[in-house]
């Protein structure tokens, strides 16, 4: 379990996140949503090392983050962030395969690749495995990113705005994809993302932030609510029952 | 073509024109010239190794293909050094005083520089490109600084200084050999415990961190190395890291690899390659009318303007 407590961290005396206590389920989807500069992505970043928190801790498994071992972490961890630039070129398989480095520290046995194999199966890229990274469409970039973080085998995946730039077919793809990690692999994933309806539809929990504090969190059906969104938001969004799912008209 | 055979002939070509360099125009002195000879080819294979590997280091934790490790200001402080102790002591002093001196001097005030430069910057938020930002306006400051000496002391000395403002393998003191030798050994080897991080590096920091790379520790110790071998290389030859662009570049194009085994190894030969080529055109071609440095920043802006064209049109 990961179990965030009174963290806080400061950019220049102005926090961004500010004495934030939460609990992610294992198992699970958790979303982080908020309004823009609410916060989320400092928070997983945090949560994920990627940025060094300045007060409070970050407890997985039981242990304080800055006490893991940086290699032994990433057995444990995993984050994509939301801008994946290369200044190399692979093809995916190659960049797959750097998902087993806390493993194989570079040299890849053949369990190593039995893993690679089948994180592209899991994201059905064996077709294109051998394309560089720079001919493709947003949408599959994001696919072999998805992957690499898969061969790394993690128990967390940690995911910034994966649906970022990606048109309706791929989002649904995508989310499609994390909601099998969860109930097939028995993965816990945690993403920030902006699309209410998204995160009505797919996750498990909902964390609502803003201005760097947990203003809301709960199962989905608590926090997709037209009062909660009024506080998170500042906005009227009407919300219309589909088949028992919730969704957000925020277009007026 | 395959990555192994593009070594293999990269090595062959360095290996002849290494032989070339040595056994043509020997004369009836070859006693004399041979030994001359080899310990100028040591220099050669030393100083463009050093360039090529750190390097190809900087570019990848720098994540940036067209910076040199020249930009965190070791040349202008190796010029400011000389430059200093010939303002102070004259250039008769300098030629008294002991070589040894001056390039301990030299090489310790660097590395400390370097090392003072990054542990400064560390202790506070680690951001790599604000230590270049940095190192660039120390650099500026340095060359004005020996700029400002040069235009006060007396012509004839600034003459002398003019002689380690450019590269060249033709004065090399051979005693430092050993010296140099033993320092850059001491950095290859550290380097190898971090050289299974160099790939993962170049995926850039986030992805390095998720990896399980320990960032700040890994990339502080290869700034380390840089800082030795191109410390090393300098006060060997002179200022030479402008040849580690081109270099690093041309094994990119060549080799078209992520894997820095190959890349580095790559480099070194081409930087090998290049340097020979050059010293036996200024040696055989011009008869020493002109220093190494001109002619490879000849070729090598040739070679950038091809690629600046070549990249435009795709």
């Amino acid at each position: 379990m990961i179990k965030v407590k009174n963290l806080s961290k400061k950019y220049n005396d102005k926090a961004v996140v500010n004495n934030v206590s939460v609990n992610i389920k294992k198992g699970k989807i958790t979303s982080f949503i908020g309004p823009n500069g609410a916060g989320k992505s400092t928070l997983l970043s945090a949560v994920s090392r990627l940025i060094k928190h300045d007060v409070g801790e970050v407890m997985i498994d039981k242990k304080e983050i800055n006490s893991w071992k940086s290699n032994e972490l990433s057995k444990k961890v995993a984050i994509l962030k939301q801008s994946n630039n290369l200044n190399v070129r692979l093809t995916i398989r190659e960049l797959v395969s750097f998902g087993r480095f806390p493993y194989s520290q570079g040299n890849l046995t053949q369990e190593d690749w039995a893993k690679v194999d089948e994180a592209l199966s899991f994201m059905e890229l064996h077709d294109i495995e051998n394309q560089f990274l720079d001919e493709l469409s947003g949408g599959q970039r994001q696919r072999a990113f998805i992957a690499m973080v898969i061969a790394q085998d993690t128990e967390y995946i940690l995911l910034d705005e994966p649906l970022n730039n990606l048109d309706m077919k791929h989002s649904v793809q995508i989310m499609k994809v994390l909601r099998r990690l969860v109930d097939e692999l028995g993965k816990t994933v945690i993403l920030v993302i902006h699309d209410i309806n998204f995160a009505s539809f797919y996750s498990d929990y909902v964390v609502a932030l803003k201005n760097g504090e947990i203003i809301r969190q709960g199962p989905t059906n608590e926090i997709i609510e037209q009062g909660t969104l009024k506080e998170i938001y500042d906005m009227d969004i009407p919300i219309k029952q589909i088949d028992k799912c919730r969704v957000c008209v925020y277009f007026a | 073509m395959r990555n192994p055979t593009k070594l293999i002939i990269l090595s062959v070509l360095a290996v002849t024109l290494i032989l070339v360099f040595l056994f043509t125009d020997l004369g009836s002195n070859w006693d004399y010239i041979l030994p001359k000879r080899t310990m100028k080819i040591i220099s050669i294979v030393l100083t463009g190794s050093a360039i090529a590997f750190s390097t190809v280091i900087f570019q990848t934790i720098t994540n940036n293909r067209i910076l040199t490790p020249s930009i965190i200001g070791l040349d202008s402080l190796y010029l400011l050094i000389q430059t200093f102790i010939i303002f102070l002591f004259g250039s008769t002093n300098l030629t008294l005083m002991n070589q040894h001196v001056n390039f301990f001097i030299s090489i310790v005030l660097m590395i400390l520089f370097s090392l003072g430069l990054y542990h400064f910057l560390f202790k506070r938020e680690g951001n790599i490109y604000f230590l270049l930002l940095i190192g660039l306006i120390f650099g500026t400051f340095f060359s004005s600084l020996s700029d400002f000496m040069q235009v006060l002391i007396d012509p004839n000395e600034f003459q002398i200084i003019q002689d380690a403002m450019f590269a060249s393998f033709n004065n090399v003191n051979t005693e430092l050999f050993y010296v140099a030798f033993f320092l850059m050994g001491l950095a290859t080897l550290y380097f190898l415990k971090f050289e299974k991080y160099l790939d993962v590096l170049s995926l850039g920091k986030d992805t390095a961190i998720n990896l399980g790379v320990d960032y700040d520790k890994v990339v502080q110790r290869l700034f380390i190395i840089i800082a030795i071998l191109i410390s090393v290389a300098t006060v060997l030859v002179g200022p030479i890291t402008f040849l580690g662009l081109l270099v690093a570049n041309v094994a990119y194009e060549f080799l078209k690899t992520y894997r820095h085994r190959v890349l580095i190894f790559g480099a070194i030969l081409i930087s090998i390659i290049a340097l020979v080529a050059g010293q036996l055109i200024v040696e055989r071609v011009f008869t020493f009318s002109t220093t190494i440095s001109v002619i490879i920043n000849f070729i090598g802006g040739v070679y950038f303007i091809y690629l600046l064209l070549k990249e435009s049109r795709a």
